[in-house]
């Protein structure tokens, strides 16, 4: 008990004096899993609006395996990141295994489908009455679909933020594809599976405090956002 | 521009329901038509296919003797509008609301504010302005919803039930507004109403829709 309260209080001291390495692995997690996320909103944005608005054959199916993607194992995802990238793999000219880029190959497939996924659901659970409305006032197919787009713009946001969530927690891609480099490639959630390993907890705490701090600055945003979709899907 | 809107021999069916049963009529005149009768005769669906909102399994509808119209037609569909039983207000500000048609069509500025701001005040909520819509009461919804269509300045003007689920004060702002558009010669405006002492009120000619057939 007396190891994890000196472990907490070395924990936050590092935290008070914004220790070099510290703030190396924060902002890295941070650049890595926010470039991830956009890359991963600007593909599924389109996508969700796709499939929201038209109809073509096997969409049920297409939305049934994007679902599915949803919970897609992180250390899957990895070992088919890394044989794209190894040496043999048919990636492997590009040279980007343990390199940054490749996490955020990684964490981009993760977050994809929970980007696409919940912003579909989002639009779909605009009221129709709104589709109406707009063509009624002469709006062009066109500024019906950005009308609708912009009422689902808090479960967009929502679903954004459950994708920042998931790439920010997540460890067993990047640790298959990244190497835990250090300087390089090593993140928050690699760090803390490594330094636990080596019982250097003071770092492991620090990070995980943060981590928690991310966490719950993700989960009351994405209350404020759900709150507020409600709001309108309720109307 | 006198009115011309002409509907032949529409017939419509939900699931093998008849619903319009080789509807026709011609509005040629402007005013206000008062289109009633018995909950689900298919009033609303009649003023839905008029507004090209939907499309008849049988006949046609045409506007200003330009042949049939057909749905997607923007240009056309941008000269009339419908306001919804239920408005269908965005999740934005009753100025952001109102001045949507006009933001559609590439009127911004203060051209945009003006109009909005003096049709806010012709349907009595210009105060309200700032609030966000969905905060609104229902009666001060459907009054929005028509602020939203007039600041257009449609040629005809569609209203299915605009007074239905709402409290008598709003009703009588509602009424009071239809009967100024009337007075101004604003727009035509064709509406459905069950309530036929309403009809009697407000229009220059009552149509009753019975067994699918405008009679």
């Amino acid at each position: 008990m007396t190891s994890i309260l000196e472990g907490f209080s070395k924990a936050i001291s590092l935290i008070l004096h914004l220790n070099a390495d510290l703030m190396g692995i924060i902002l890295l997690s941070l650049k890595v899993s926010g470039t991830a996320l956009l890359v991963a909103t600007v593909l599924a944005l389109p996508l969700s609006a796709l499939l929201g608005f038209r109809k073509f054959p096997f969409r049920g199916v297409f939305i049934s395996i994007l679902n599915t993607f949803m919970g897609l194992p992180p250390v899957v995802v990895g070992l088919f990141v890394y044989l794209l990238l190894s040496r043999s793999g048919p990636l492997g000219f590009l040279a980007l295994l343990y390199t940054p880029s490749a996490m955020i190959i990684a964490q981009t497939i993760l977050a994809f489908p929970i980007v696409a996924s919940l912003s579909h659901a989002a639009i779909m659970g605009v009221d129709p009455v709104i589709r109406q409305a707009a063509a009624t006032l002469g709006a062009t197919p066109f500024q019906v679909s950005l009308t609708i787009i912009n009422e689902a713009r808090y479960g967009i946001m929502a679903a954004v933020i459950a994708g920042f969530g998931r790439v920010m927690a997540e460890v067993g891609a990047i640790l298959i594809v990244g190497g835990n480099i250090a300087g390089f490639t090593r993140v928050m959630t690699t760090t803390i599976a490594l330094e636990t390993d080596k019982g250097n907890f003071e770092l492991a705490l620090a990070l995980g405090v943060i981590l928690l701090l991310i966490s719950l600055m993700v989960n009351v945003l994405l209350h404020i956002f759900q709150k507020k979709g409600m709001a309108g899907a309720i109307r | 521009m006198s009115l011309s809107l002409k509907v032949v021999g529409i017939d419509k069916s939900y699931n093998s329901n008849p619903v319009l049963q080789g509807s026709s009529w011609s509005f040629t005149e402007n005013g206000i038509y008062v289109l009633t009768g018995a909950n689900g005769c298919g009033k609303s669906t009649f003023l839905r296919i008029c507004a090209l909102l939907e499309r008849p399994d049988r006949g046609a509808v045409s506007f200003f003797d330009k042949g049939k119209a057909v749905q997607g037609n923007i240009a056309l569909m941008r000269r009339m509008t419908l306001v919804l039983p239920k408005a269908g207000l965005f999740n934005m500000s009753v100025s952001r609301n109102v001045s949507y048609g006009l933001r559609i069509r590439g009127i911004s500025g203060k051209e945009a504010a003006d109009r909005t701001e003096s049709i806010l005040e012709f349907v009595g909520l210009s105060h309200k302005k700032d609030q966000n819509a969905l905060t609104l009461s229902s009666g001060e919804s459907q009054r929005i919803g028509i602020a939203r269509a007039l600041v257009i300045d449609p040629e005809i003007l569609f209203l299915d039930e605009p007074t239905a689920s709402i409290d008598e004060k709003n009703i009588k702002i509602i009424e009071n507004i239809i009967q100024q558009l009337k007075q101004q010669g604003r727009a035509t405006v064709i509406m459905t109403t069950h309530d036929r002492a309403q009809a009697e009120r407000l229009s220059d000619r009552v149509l009753l829709l019975e067994k699918g057939k405008i009679i």
